[in-house]
């Protein structure tokens, strides 16, 4: 048990209590949760940061506005309606279109029709806090669906998949693609099924995947291959992710992105407690990255200073250096 | 540089906690372990006596200093007379005093001491005793014995041992027989050898007292020899010359003077009974840490009503648990629904038992579970939904216990006594993550919470781990401690060794 621990360590990789209480209890101050905590209070920062966000539709915060919602859809096909303060992903419904006879049934990610009082009930849960951190009072967002790249399209089963970058103290850490399948019901969140892919974070190019703590090679639902994928714009994504530091003031932050069709990478988005699994999607820990980053740290970098820096030191080459380095591996 | 904090912080507690809990178990005696009794003796003497036309006074000895025991209490039972303790030569006495009585009177003196090997002979050293004056033909005999003794010891001890020896001898010189020829009792005996030794320029005296074993009707006192060595007092058998104390020998009183002294009466006679009997340490240690007038005392949990204990005992057990639920938490990495249910369950199993406990939580859950996912399709608002469970809830358990009760299983009433807020908004969480993790990952933390509760059952119901911390509160300091460490551990969980296993072996 004790030698697994050392393993463990040696690996660099980080648990749940060292997170909790070395990084998010320290660099996390409990006065900024309400910034990634409330998306709609994120989307206008991210905004007003020059990032590019999904659209907002509305927001309905009363009882009382629920009924506004056909209204604020009025001229969408589609959308996506989710809590503001909600927590991995819960709650999140996905309108992909409306029926072609009724415009008031819906079409939802997973194909299947509900009508608008079911939507008006979900929206009416929202905003009483069923999804929400606390349970406290809540809001409800409607906002544009993102039409996604057909990147990766193969390796996703309906559903958005979206890209997650940790960023320590402004310096982008790690990343992976989070693809989602028939088990997440359309949904990008690990511990709901999806499958986390690592990213090669010098090229933007996709690693092996995991799914429930076990490495796949394949999607599970599509079969394709999850490796070998290259993520456009990762530049603009890794920049836009080390600006979401200067955003928020978190310094252990997980930055969502997806990549939009016609509109390139959106900041989803952010959250102060990101899970730990993206170090088994990508077979290796955070520690010795956040080591390297903490002995050339440089308070006056750039969000593209630090993007480039993560390119350099955490891409393939360093990467392989890194692999060479953990115990048992022989190149 | 913060963690230093933690550690000082979390080092204070338990040594202040420690502290406390070392000197009330140690100084104050209070006991470590539940239901430790220690062995009292009561020891009754009643002086019965004819009384005389006049006024009465009665003196009797009572014990002063005991070596190995400890006074619990004393009392007398004399009815109209009146009572006084005070210092006499021989120690303290006890005096009762009557204008008139008729006929045959009996006083009672009782005392209840307890075994306390710290309780040593704290006495003063007694000066050399002067030359009896002793007449012819015994000075003579009394001068040989003495030199001749002398010449075949060395110090106090051995001078003692020998002439206890030759006055035993079967076959004693004419000297000693000289000597002895008077003395008919035991305490006549000791007497003689008193004053051989005070010849020989010792300190010396009679104890008496008896040897306390179980019960006794009537016990008969036990002359004693004490001899001064010039640094302590070391006691003789005076039939065989051994240097020891019989086993538990309460000291009675010491000295020559009579046991009793009567004014105003005749034919006087005391008689003593010894009963034993055995009482809660923790009785023990509250009088001996009142005698003491130690403050420590003033906020034991057991000065409180007893209907209160009985609520501390099982709210003292709460940190206990939730302790547990750290170390599981954190340690472990059971998931498990709410912070503190867990705990909360944990409580209740101890009136329901842990089978039944466990048969009829997971009951509850799922007859709650059912109906909360029949709710569901009313589409209600969350407040008046999470109202609605906990009324089904509350329905639920009342038609259980009716159930139970007709079925003359009286153990399904005790559903009773589960939080049934808490169980409402179990079941809330439970059918929140059953519609969006899935069903397994409701059962995994449904099951989590049971197993956290029945760990925490098994140690917040250890008896000796409830008298503990009722006895010694001050020990929830280091619990508060070991929490706030474990606040600080920064290691991986058991559960993570298993979840991150692939990247410690590729």
């Amino acid at each position: 048990m004790f030698g697994a621990a050392r393993k463990l360590r040696e690996a660099g990789v980080l648990g749940l209590n060292e997170r909790n209480a070395d990084y998010i209890a320290r660099l996390n101050p409990r006065r900024l949760y309400p910034l990634v905590d409330d998306k709609v209070l994120t989307k206008k920062l991210a905004l007003e940061a020059g990032m590019a966000v999904p659209d907002l539709y509305g927001v309905i915060a009363h009882q009382g506005e629920v009924r506004r919602f056909p209204e604020i859809v009025r001229e969408q096909e589609s959308f996506v309606i989710k809590p503001a303060r909600g927590s991995g992903g819960d709650g999140i419904i996905v309108v992909t279109g409306r029926s072609k006879r009724k415009r008031d049934t819906f079409r939802m990610s997973s194909g299947v029709f509900v009508s608008e009082g079911e939507i008006l009930h979900h929206i009416s849960n929202t905003v009483s806090g069923q999804y929400s951190l606390s349970g406290s009072r809540d809001a409800a967002l409607i906002e544009y669906c993102v039409h996604f790249d057909p990147i990766f399209a193969d390796v996703s089963y309906q559903g958005v998949p979206d890209i997650r970058v940790i960023v320590y103290r402004g310096y982008p850490v790690m990343a992976m693609v989070r693809l989602p399948t028939r088990a997440s019901d359309g949904k990008a969140n690990l511990h709901q099924g999806a499958v986390g892919a690592g990213v090669d974070m010098g090229s933007g190019t996709t690693l092996t995947g995991v799914l429930d703590d076990d490495v796949v090679d394949e999607h599970p639902d599509t079969g394709a291959l999850i490796a070998g994928l290259e993520i456009p714009k990762w530049d603009f994504i890794l920049e836009s992710s080390a600006r979401g530091y200067e955003v928020t003031g978190l310094g252990y932050l997980g930055v969502d992105m997806v990549i939009d069709k016609n509109r390139g990478p959106l900041i989803l988005e952010m959250n102060a407690r990101p899970g730990l699994n993206i170090q088994i999607a990508n077979g290796i820990g955070l520690s010795h990255r956040i080591k390297r980053i903490e002995t050339s740290y440089d308070a006056t970098a750039t969000p593209a200073e630090r993007a480039a820096f993560a390119r350099l030191e955490f891409g393939t080459h360093a990467r392989q250096l890194e692999l060479l380095r953990k115990p048992g591996i022989h190149t | 540089m913060k963690h230093r904090y933690v550690y000082v912080l979390a080092a204070m507690l338990t040594v202040v906690g420690l502290s406390v809990f070392f000197y009330k178990w140690q100084v104050l005696g209070f006991p470590i372990s539940e239901n430790q009794e220690t062995p009292v003796w009561t020891i009754e003497s009643s002086v019965k006596f004819d009384s005389g036309p006049g006024s009465i006074k009665v003196q009797l000895h009572v014990p002063t200093l005991t070596p190995g025991f400890r006074m619990l209490n004393e009392n007398s039972v004399s009815r109209g007379y009146g009572f006084t303790l005070n210092y006499g030569s021989g120690g303290r006495e006890a005096q009762w005093a009557i204008r008139r009585a008729d006929g045959e009177q009996t006083i009672y003196y009782r005392i209840s001491v307890y075994e306390d090997d710290s309780v040593d002979q704290s006495d003063t050293t007694p000066p050399f005793p002067p030359m009896p004056v002793i007449n012819e033909p015994l000075k003579t005999a009394v001068d040989v014995l003495v030199s001749d003794v002398r010449e075949h010891s060395a110090d106090t001890a051995t001078f003692t041992t020998e002439l206890l020896r030759r006055i035993n001898d079967p076959s004693p010189d004419p000297n000693v027989e000289l000597l002895m020829s008077g003395a008919d009792t035991n305490a006549d005996f000791v007497g003689v050898v008193t004053m051989v030794l005070a010849a020989a320029r010792i300190p010396a005296r009679m104890v008496r007292g008896f040897p306390l074993a179980g019960r006794q009707r009537s016990a008969d006192l036990v002359a004693w020899l004490e001899v001064h060595d010039g640094d302590r007092w070391l006691y003789f058998n005076p039939t065989t010359g051994e240097e020891r104390l019989p086993e538990r020998f309460l000291v009675w009183w010491r000295g020559n003077e009579r046991l009793v002294n009567l004014e105003g009466g005749s034919n006087v006679e005391v008689r003593f009974a010894i009963q034993k009997n055995y009482l809660d340490s923790v009785a023990i240690a509250e009088t001996q840490a009142a005698q003491r007038d130690a403050s420590a005392i003033d906020f034991s949990l057991y000065s409180l009503p007893i209907q209160t204990q009985a609520v501390y005992s099982v709210l003292l057990m709460i940190p206990i648990g939730a302790l547990i639920m750290v170390l599981m938490r954190n340690f472990v990495g059971i998931d498990a629904f709410g912070t503190f249910m867990p705990v909360l369950i944990a409580l209740a199993f101890r009136e329901t038992q842990l089978l039944w406990g466990v048969i009829l939580f997971t009951l509850l859950v799922t007859l709650g579970l059912s109906i909360r996912f029949l709710l569901d399709r009313l589409r209600l608002l969350l407040v008046p939904r999470l109202s609605a469970v906990l009324i089904v809830v509350v329905i639920l358990m009342l038609f259980i216990s009716l159930t139970s009760h007709r079925l003359g299983m009286e153990t399904g009433l005790s559903v009773a006594l589960f939080p049934m807020v808490i169980i409402a908004m179990t079941i809330e969480r439970m059918s929140v993550v059953w519609e969006e993790r899935g069903a397994a990952d409701a059962i995994r933390a449904g099951a989590g919470s049971i197993v956290v509760a029945v760990v925490a059952y098994i140690f917040m119901g250890m008896a000796w781990l409830e008298h503990l911390i009722f006895t010694f509160p001050e020990l929830l300091l280091v619990v508060l401690a070991m929490v706030i460490l474990a606040g600080r551990y920064t290691g991986y969980r058991l559960s993570e060794l298993k979840r991150f296993r692939a990247l410690s072996t590729n």
